[in-house]
């Protein structure tokens, strides 16, 4: 072992496995924490191996492989907390990270305020069977290889596609949760995200078109990718938009894809339904337990479970197992998503929903895997309803303010005539207010489907699924030309 | 096992070490080309709800990346943040792996300005405040917000942050960067309601080098301002507007579309103009638009890039021209010209604007010389505030819908307004600028006059 460039320390966590060898030392910060007086003292530790590529055209133009360590200590007092984090996981920086925290409450190790600490409880470790994901995925040749074959097909697929662009990102994180409550737990995640995007161009015209894959839990997941469906797809989208004209604003019904359709949902309800929310006084669903928030056609849940799901988990960042959470039974709020602060502050019972980017995050409520769940309508169905509309076939991203507004923006969209598909337009924002929205959502196909995205919040940025059956929103604000 | 108690602070980045390190492995790995950009950062912030603390946070962090040429000249690299000697050690390996990789057809090189002369930046370095002092702070600061009207219940999100910065440079021939910065700053988000309303909210930040000079007054002044401003709200009609952008409205559209000035994004087709676009006429001809990191009211500005270049002041935009673009060492090889200031460190390295500066030309003449924020009768939309940038701007297309915050204003009186998005072609929006005001406005992102539009789209939900 030798020293630390930051701390001339010598004994350093790092170069330890995450398992029960680390229980002393971590017991004895926990320890010192108590008896200083704190409610509660939280460890969490990570390690993470990370890989990100990029294909351009017929070249790898980005190779970047990164790593790190890092540990954040949160203490909680009363309804209080404070949290450190550090990247000096030896004992002198995670004793450094511990005082810090303790102080921010007033508090001060040695001070025995409190009885002793009773220890941790065995190891739950939800890593046991995952620790050769790193070596089972694909190394740099065999994922170089998968993107240069995706550029390729791309280039097949049209001449006028004069940017072909595809990334791929790899992700393994160890994390080691350990509190003062007993709580001593392990997991290892693995990430894949694959990401294509084109931009089509002809004379003046260009259109972009962009698509992303994402899962969890499967060292395979690039080896299985479909590149030639994914290019195909991405190269329709790309050609029809390229000609499209500028959607009219106004007020319309519209009919939502599925998959990432499930953004409305997740922006315009979703973030209302964390305790994170609730904190701050800014859901306007506070006090609408088993209250109608919804039109009846709407069921809909937020789940850590579903099998290499983008959002699921073994255990969340705070060493529960995640659940399948009911948020809303035919438009009746059922549950509020809950983490450890959460629930103390809100006291609405932890759902296994406490989730942070990476150490230097404390964790908080987010959603998982959220989705509207199908109903019995087929898509054609909601389209033939709609004798002027807009069809939302793909979405960009979006947000949500803090009183409960939100926007998002239409990637590849289409007019609705009489109840049918008609041109395709582009420049398409949809706003509107989630306690106004949901009440119009009237129609629900029997096509659900899921989709990966990133979303990003108080803890940082964290993976997650949207999803839903295709749906159809009776009146929204369309923004335009 | 004991531990052993220590409140040592955490120490600072070592040059010395750090290049002692990398030449050893370097050595070892038969490497002879290598360059290293590290920073390290210690931070404290606070969060308050209703007059008592709700979360308290303090980080030590520090991360370094590794680039590494190889025998082709490939360039690989490894990013870390562990700064131990394993994890150099390891960063080393990880780069050398990545080099075969590498992309043969364009690989950086060293910027030849990396061992020049650097602007002397004075950089203030504060001292470090308590965070029971940081919590009074916030906490005043909260109550005296809710306490200019009645209808501010809360200050939702809110935060006081104390940072202290340091960033190095390393070389195998010589180069050798360093350099410390402090920074606090304070944002207020603060909700109102009325009876039978809907809630509204509105926020201000402040950014200075040091918590002593920064001016919570003039952030609880505004945000409450814009707040009280909001609460008598309507819906407009869609329609074409004449529109005034606030000096951070327009900045925010500007570096939306920054990849125009980007020498990266030209050669890689994502931008709007090309490698012929410069002295091409792109806006009205009374615009100018320079990036000047080195201005001395840009309280975050270091005094080299990524690739150890000196941060430098450009004019990107002069009388409606593009004058110049921002590089990067391996973009201003490809164009003929010397690196800007720009650069970060990769492979493949990305080039961004530092403090973007707009400006009027004052030899030329606005189209409509009379319009003024603080004497125009006629009716117009004041935009405040862009929201959801990520997802609103299509930047190598040109074209944005965004939603945003603002007012319609009818002779002098401001009424804010419910929800709209305006929506456009940034290149048609800078050949529309019809008054560009000589008051200059300095906000954390930049500097702006107010900027006046005509024929902008805006879609509301009257």
């Amino acid at each position: 072992m030798t020293n630390s460039l930051l701390t001339k320390q010598s004994e350093n966590l790092l170069f330890h496995i995450f398992d029960d060898t680390l229980k002393p030392q971590i017991e004895e910060l926990l320890a010192l924490g108590s008896s200083a007086g704190a409610d509660l003292v939280e460890v969490f530790l990570e390690k993470s191996d990370n890989i990100s590529l990029l294909a351009e055209q017929e070249d790898i133009s980005n190779v970047s492989p990164s790593f790190g360590v890092g540990a954040g200590i949160r203490v909680f007092l009363g309804k209080k907390d404070g949290f450190v984090s550090t990247n000096d996981l030896s004992k002198a920086g995670l004793l450094y990270a511990l005082n810090q925290a303790l102080g921010m409450l007033g508090l001060v190790t040695g001070s025995k305020n409190r009885v002793e600490f009773e220890g941790l409880s065995d190891l739950k470790d939800f890593g046991r069977k995952k620790n050769d994901w790193l070596i089972q995925s694909p190394d740099l040749d065999e994922s170089t290889l998968k993107l240069l074959e995706a550029t390729k097909s791309l280039a097949y697929k049209n001449k006028n596609l004069q940017v072909r662009r595809a990334s791929y990102s790899r992700n393994w994180q160890e994390v080691l949760v350990a509190a003062s409550d007993g709580v001593f737990a392990r997991d290892i995640r693995l990430h894949q995200t694959v990401g294509l995007n084109v931009i089509a161009q002809q004379g003046k015209n260009r259109s972009t078109s962009a698509r992303r894959f994402g899962s969890s839990g499967n060292p395979d997941d690039l080896r299985n990718w479909e590149i030639e469906k994914s290019a195909s797809e991405l190269n329709e989208s790309a050609q029809k938009m390229l000609y499209a004209e500028y959607v009219d604003a106004g007020q319309m019904p519209v009919v939502l894809a599925n998959k990432f359709g499930g953004v409305i949902f997740h922006e315009a309800c979703g973030h209302l339904l964390e305790t994170t929310q609730l904190e701050r006084g800014t859901s306007p669903f506070h006090d609408s337990i088993n209250k109608q928030i919804a039109h009846n056609a709407v069921s809909a849940v937020d789940e850590g479970l579903s099998t290499h799901a983008f959002g699921s988990l073994s255990m969340d960042d705070e060493g529960m197992e995640p659940q399948n959470t009911l948020l809303i039974e035919n438009g009746i709020l059922k549950r509020f998503l809950s983490d450890r602060a959460g629930s103390l502050r809100t006291g609405h019972a932890r759902t296994g929903s406490g989730r942070r980017q990476n150490f230097s995050f404390a964790a908080a409520s987010r959603m998982r895997n959220t989705y509207i769940k199908q109903g019995d309508f087929t898509p054609d169905e909601l389209i033939n309803s709609v004798n002027d509309g807009l069809y939302c076939k793909s979405m960009g991203g979006g947000s949500v303010g803090p009183t409960g507004q939100f926007n998002f923006s239409v990637e590849e969209g289409y007019l609705i005539k009489n109840g049918k598909l008609d041109k395709p337009v582009k420049g398409a924002t949809l706003i509107g207010e989630a306690k106004e929205i949901l009440p119009r959502i009237s129609m629900c196909a029997n096509d659900l489907d899921l989709a990966a995205g990133f979303c990003g919040s108080v803890s940082g940025s964290v993976n997650v699924t949207v999803g839903q059956p295709h749906i159809k929103v009776d009146s929204i604000t369309v923004g335009g030309r | 096992m004991t531990i052993a108690i220590s409140n040592e602070k955490i120490g600072e980045l070592d040059p010395v070490s750090l290049t002692n390190l990398l030449k050893k492995f370097s050595k070892e790995s038969e490497i002879k080309k290598w360059d290293m950009g590290a920073s390290s950062s210690r931070d404290i912030s606070v969060q308050v709800q209703q007059g008592n603390a709700k979360q308290l946070k303090g980080s030590q962090r520090n991360s370094m990346t590794l680039r590494v040429w190889n025998k082709n000249n490939q360039v690989g690299i490894t990013s870390t943040s562990d700064l131990t000697s394993e994890g150099i050690k390891k960063a080393m390996k990880g780069a050398i792996e990545a080099s075969l990789f590498g992309n043969e057809k364009e690989s950086p090189e060293f910027s030849p300005l990396a061992k020049t002369e650097l602007e002397n930046i004075n950089s203030k370095i504060s001292n470090p405040h308590t965070i029971d002092e940081l919590l009074t702070i916030l906490k005043n600061a909260e109550k005296l917000l809710i306490d200019t009207h009645k209808s501010i219940d809360s200050v939702p999100y809110n935060g006081l942050n104390e940072s202290y910065i340091e960033r190095i440079y390393l070389n195998s021939e010589g180069a050798n960067r360093h350099m410390k910065l402090s920074q606090s700053s304070i944002y207020l988000y603060a909700k109102a309601e009325e009876i039978n309303k809907k809630p509204r909210s509105a926020g201000g930040i402040r950014i200075n080098s040091n918590l002593n000079d920064l001016d919570i007054d003039s952030c609880i002044k505004e945000t409450s301002d814009k707040l009280i401003s909001h609460l008598n709200y309507k819906p407009i009609e869609t329609n074409k507007y004449l529109t005034c952008f606030t000096p951070e409205a327009f900045l925010q559209l500007i570096t939306a579309f920054s990849s125009m000035f980007n020498a990266r994004s030209i050669i890689d087709g994502l931008s709007l103009m090309n490698e012929d676009s410069i002295g091409n006429q792109i806006t009205v001809p009374n615009l100018n638009i320079s990036d000047e990191g080195l201005h001395p009211e840009n309280v975050g500005a270091f005094s080299f890039d990524g690739e150890g270049t000196p941060t430098q002041n450009i004019k990107l935009i002069t009388k409606g021209k593009l004058t110049n673009l921002l590089h990067s060492e391996a973009t201003a090889r490809k164009f003929g010209v010397k690196p800007t200031g720009h650069a970060g460190l990769g492979a493949k390295v990305s080039v961004s604007p530092d403090w973007l500066v707009v400006s009027k030309n004052e030899s030329e003449k606005d189209k409509d010389e009379s319009l003024n924020i603080n004497t125009t009768l006629k009716e117009y939309i004041l935009i405040d505030e862009l929201s959801a940038i990520h997802s609103g701007v299509k930047s190598s297309q040109g074209s944005f819908s965004l939603p945003f915050d603002g007012w319609i204003v009818n002779n002098g009186k401001k009424t804010s307004i419910e929800a709209a998005t305006v929506a456009g072609d940034i290149l048609k929006v800078l050949n529309s600028i019809v008054k560009i005001e000589s008051n200059q406005i300095v906000t954390h992102q930049g500097i702006s006059p107010h900027i006046w539009i005509e024929n902008i789209s805006i879609t509301g939900e009257a």
